[in-house]
């Protein structure tokens, strides 16, 4: 049993715009998956629809087993568990960076100020970020606001952490402070769901890949195989476009 | 690939295309600007001694007429010499810049600039002072019919004790309703936008609400609620003082208002905020208290702040129940009097305590523009 199964899940807005078709996929335990495809291929939608920011029209998504997709899940329950990092980074404006990371563990887990605090100021050392835990959000750079927003949602202990294009939103030179996090998180068996255009960076971290198209799972695989042998005609295609523009 | 390649190289073997000359142009003589500068000058001037004049004779009717008071106006009038000064170096600055014209266009145009702003330097202030003689006729007009109607001194002095005193009803009404109307306000707001089909009536009922009040003129509100609920003899009602009900009848009406203020402040952040606090786990209450009203009060503010203003100004309309306010207060003096200087005086203290709230809410649209601005 995979830890996140995703069964033939389809979606569409407003009933007439279908952006999944029929997604099935699994994500072990430990697994780093890798969503790749062209925009508006219903990468950010399949992350947002696991941990329900958007309720699936059919099909289903279990979390160990259980299903939490569907009416009467607790959702708040699902996203203690399930975090997500997103490309703005959405860090609260009218907080300091500590007390981003405080918020949830002190209002959602009920953990004590002093408790929440102290796991804060261990998460943002290992971030080197700690001198600026009384700092508010915009006198950050992106790369920063990324690796505090990622800590955020590191301080739920989440059982799954999804990312969706976490990079897209920075100049070219902080992508690397945010990557060297996934990393090291990756190092330490965290169950990531990546939706990324940094191909690079898919074909090092991830244990599978796979590739997005028109709302549908067109392959998956091993990076090695997915980037240097791709079966499927539109994959061979993306591929190609990426690596003409110089970016593989 | 290599179809794109072609279309970036320049073709070497045709010659360029010659790029077209810049023209300089001699910068548009001021002269004629300057020149009207002094004109509008010396006429305003002369009309700042015919008002003199005027006001003079207005005097010697109330037999006011004092040497100090001569030299007072006469010394005022003759200050409009000062509107000389920016015209008169305008026009030589003018002149100048024509001269230059005929050796470097640089220069001129730097003096033609120097030279059209100290021109409408001068006329602005001619047409202030113009405005501000025309009112000091509008005062003396018929036989200083304004000036006694609506500043007789003597009986504001008398009289300010019974309107400033009266006046603390309607600070008493405007402060215990402005802090009723922000709980109010809030509680509206968040009831329509209660979520999801169950929310439904309550948004139906709460956007029935602020329809029905922000349609409702306040001085109807004031006169319904006030006459209305002591005849219904209920109890807690019926004790009431005609001041309660006219901070209830505001209440009521600026609620509406204000909880559409809030309503905006509250859809005003940006919907991911609401996405990220919810990826955390916050349910729909705790994110509305914790991230999305925070960031919506700091932005209400200066509109928050505007309706305060209108609501001390309605405060006013409380005299048409009896309640003995400022203006009431003033009317009864007027009618006994058969002047209105003591109406001026609820006048003056109204726009005496507006003015330093409206310039605070200009500070905060300041800050929040200069904060956008800075990317924050």
């Amino acid at each position: 049993m995979a830890l996140v199964e995703i069964r033939d899940v389809k979606k569409s807005y407003g009933g007439v715009v279908p952006v999944l078709k029929g997604i099935t996929l699994d994500v072990e335990e430990h697994q780093v998956v890798c969503l790749i495809g062209p925009s508006g291929c219903g990468k950010s939608t399949l992350l947002r629809c696991i941990n329900g920011l958007e309720t699936i029209d059919s099909g289903e998504i279990r979390l160990h087993g259980d299903r939490v997709s569907g009416p009467g899940v607790d959702l708040d329950a699902l996203r203690r568990d399930v975090g997500i990092v997103f490309q703005s980074f959405n860090l609260f404006p009218h907080m300091s960076v500590v007390e981003n990371i405080t918020a949830a563990p002190i209002k959602v887990l009920g953990q004590s100020r002093a408790e929440a605090r102290e796991r804060a100021m261990e998460l943002l050392a290992r971030i080197r970020l700690d001198k600026k835990a009384d700092e508010f959000p915009d006198r950050l750079s992106g790369g920063q606001q990324q690796r505090v927003a990622i800590v955020r949602a590191l301080a739920m202990d989440p059982i799954v952490l999804l990312l969706d294009e976490i990079t897209s939103a920075l100049d070219p030179e902080l992508v690397s402070e945010v990557l060297d996090i996934v990393r090291d998180l990756r190092q330490e068996g965290m169950t990531m769901v990546l939706a990324t255009h940094e191909m690079g960076f898919a074909k090092e971290v991830a244990s599978k890949v796979c590739f997005l198209y028109g709302g549908v799972v067109h392959e998956e695989g091993p990076p090695s195989q997915i980037f240097s042998d791709p079966h499927d005609e539109r994959t061979r295609a993306f591929l190609q476009r990426i690596i003409e523009a110089g970016r593989l | 690939m290599d179809d794109t390649s072609e279309a970036t190289t320049v073709d070497r073997t045709r010659a360029p295309r010659p790029t077209r000359k810049w023209m300089p142009a001699p910068p548009k003589s001021v002269v004629g600007l300057a020149v009207t500068a002094v004109a509008v000058a010396a006429a305003v001037l002369g009309a700042a001694f015919l008002t003199v004049g005027a006001v003079r004779g207005a005097l010697g009717e109330l037999e006011a007429e004092t040497a100090w008071a001569d030299v007072w106006l006469y010394a005022a009038a003759a200050s409009a010499v000062f509107l000389f000064v920016p015209a008169v170096k305008g026009l030589e600055t003018a002149l100048k810049a024509r001269r230059l014209a005929r050796v470097d266009f640089a220069d001129a145009r730097a003096a033609t600039a120097d030279a059209g702003e100290k021109a409408k330097l001068a006329i602005g202030y001619a047409v202030a002072v113009l405005m501000v003689l025309a009112f000091g006729h509008f005062l003396i007009a018929n036989e200083i019919a304004v000036g006694r109607t609506f500043f007789d001194v003597g009986l504001i002095f008398e009289t300010f004790h019974l309107v400033g005193k009266a006046f603390w009803v309607n600070v008493e009404i405007f402060v215990i309703a402005e802090v009723l109307v922000l709980i109010w306000g809030l509680l509206i707001a968040v009831a329509r936008l209660a979520p999801g089909r169950a929310g439904a009536p309550i948004r139906l009922i709460a956007t029935a609400y602020v329809d029905l009040f922000r349609g409702l003129p306040a001085i109807i509100a004031i006169y319904l609620v006030g006459f209305g609920l002591p005849l219904t003899d209920l109890p807690v009602l019926r004790d009431m003082t005609p001041t309660m009900f006219a901070i209830l009848a505001l209440t009521l009406t600026y609620g509406a208002y204000v909880s559409e203020v809030y309503r905006s402040g509250i859809e005003s952040v940006h919907w991911s905020q609401t996405a990220a606090a919810r990826s955390l786990g916050f349910s729909h209450g705790q994110t509305l208290r914790f991230v999305v009203v925070p960031q919506a009060v700091r932005r209400i503010i200066p509109p928050l702040l505007n309706d305060f203003i209108s609501l001390q100004k309605d405060t006013a309309l409380v005299s048409v129940i009896g309640t003995v306010d400022a203006f009431n207060q003033a009317k009864i003096i007027a009618s006994n009097h058969f002047n209105l200087s003591s109406v001026t005086t609820v006048a003056v203290l109204f726009v005496l305590i507006t003015i330093p709230q409206a310039r605070l809410v200009d500070k905060l649209i300041e800050r929040d523009q200069k904060r956008m601005r800075a990317g924050g």
